[in-house]
């Protein structure tokens, strides 16, 4: 793990269950996990809140990668990946309710990525 | 055992102003689960980065919402301004104050006059928007607009409030003051309305941690967090104490937000009293690069924006994560165990803003 910036700490795949799981246990809240594309690789961050404290991690993988699901260690992830996974066509692994693409019920396919990217 | 049926609530409902679905697991007119369904009018607002530049992206965000729309151009533009460094002037951080508390106001009374619709209080509702129709006149003599305000930009606000403007302002909250305890009392001591929000739909402080409540809807669970006392805008310089209840239910809910409307005139108040003649604005020049995360506290609760720019005038992205879209979550676990007739009731306690949600 690594602080690429106040408060922003950039992990590896490996790390992320046991982070998730050390953010829950120390009664953390999840604030929100935000999906970004940028040179040609997913960023996914994913933000706790204790009081006012707050703490960013973020997840690099590639366009194929897939990333797992936190939803079953956070229940409010399970809006969270639906919606990259529709947005951004992130592929997260075994989301606890997988909406298969129709959370928000658009007819575009992966409308938030720019064509070329697709 | 008793039988199970599913029952479709929504999207359009009389307590519904705007569209959400859930599926309802009934046991007899005991509900064993919702499920929740949004994504009737999602519009994409966000994806506009790759289209409108960074200054003209303040406009997109007031629009994501008609009732919070100041708090959203707020949010962006602070988001920004931390990218760029800008230090906005005392004076347009104390307009932005006392124009955030005034949403705040208005929201509150919006939302009390639709929960007395909700439990079938017509007066009540009426007395309600009533009210609320003084503060849209305030945001009109101020902003010129009662929705959508456009006050906001990068590196300061747009248009000033005179001294005059002020004063008159402070007088016409006082008077409402007055009307405002005998309305809110209605809501907080009559027999009638307390029978159907205490003890209904209840949040425990872990549950509400575990669901990542926000807001309202958090302190309404003993939780004391309130994002203003992270000091953005003037709220480093005006005290206030932050409304909680230990109740967890409806009720609860209720009394923290009608705290926060008597709070929120007295913060007016203070604001008015300190207001700095200064500047309005900054001149920003350049493009921003680089990115920042700013949290706010809004009427329905804690927004987080995400900002992140490549030095040029799109943004790479641009993220806001409502405070509705938050407490969904506990939404379900409200629902969970609760009477049918109950529902419409519970739905409108997290003060629901679908438009925020499909932004």
């Amino acid at each position: 793990m690594e602080e690429i910036q106040k408060d922003i700490y950039k992990i590896e795949k490996v790390e992320l269950l046991p982070v998730i799981m050390e953010k829950k246990n120390d009664k953390w809240r999840l604030l929100q996990i935000c999906c970004a594309f940028a040179e040609g690789k997913y960023e996914v961050t994913y933000s706790f809140a204790k009081g006012y404290e707050i703490r960013n991690y973020r997840l690099v993988v590639e366009k194929d990668e897939e990333v797992p699901s936190i939803s079953r260690v956070y229940k409010a992830a399970i809006f969270y990946e639906n919606e990259m996974k529709e947005l951004f066509g992130l592929d997260v692994e075994f989301i606890k309710v997988d909406l298969g693409n129709k959370l928000y019920r658009i007819d575009a396919n992966v409308p938030f990525l720019k064509e070329e990217d697709k | 055992m008793p039988k199970r049926s599913i029952v479709p609530f929504g999207p359009q409902h009389p307590v519904l102003p705007e569209p959400i679905h859930l599926d309802l697991v009934l046991e007899d007119e005991k509900v064993i689960e919702a499920i929740p369904s949004i994504g009737y009018v999602h519009r994409g607002l966000e994806s506009l980065v790759a289209k409108k530049d960074f200054n003209e992206m303040v406009y997109v965000t007031e629009r994501i919402c008609g009732i919070c729309s100041f708090m959203h151009g707020m949010g962006y533009c602070m988001a920004v301004e931390q990218i760029m460094d800008v230090q906005v002037p005392r004076r347009a951080e104390y307009l932005r104050t006392i124009w955030a508390e005034m949403s705040r106001i208005h929201s509150h009374l919006l939302w009390l006059g639709l929960l007395a619709d909700a439990f079938g209080f017509e007066s009540l509702f009426m007395h309600s928007w009533r009210l609320r129709e003084k503060i849209l006149d305030m945001f009109e003599i101020s902003t010129g607009g009662r929705v959508i305000f456009s006050v906001n930009k990068i590196g300061g606000v747009l248009k000033d409030m005179p001294k005059e403007m002020l004063t008159q302002f402070v007088a016409v909250l006082n008077d409402m003051e007055k009307e405002l305890r005998e309305t809110t009392s209605v809501f907080l001591d009559d027999f009638t309305v307390k029978s159907r929000l205490v003890g209904v739909g209840i949040l425990t402080e872990d549950d509400a941690i575990r669901r990542g409540a926000v807001g309202p809807m958090m302190r309404a669970s003993g939780i004391e967090v309130d994002m203003r006392k992270t000091g953005y805008a003037a709220y480093n310089e005006i005290d206030f104490e932050i409304m909680t209840s230990k109740d967890c239910d409806s009720y609860g809910r209720c009394q923290v937000r009608i705290g926060e409307i008597f709070q929120s005139i007295d913060i007016i108040r203070k604001a008015v009293a300190q207001i700095p003649d200064t500047e309005l604005s900054v001149p920003v020049k350049g493009f921003p690069k680089g990115e920042a995360f700013v949290r706010l506290e809004q009427p329905r609760g804690e927004a987080f924006y995400y900002v992140r720019a490549n030095g040029s005038k799109f943004l790479d992205r641009m993220r806001v994560r409502t405070p509705t879209f938050a407490n969904l979550p506990s939404l379900t676990q409200t629902l969970q165990g609760c009477q049918f007739a109950d529902v419409p009731l519970l739905i409108l306690t997290i003060d629901p803003c679908i438009s925020c949600t499909e932004r």
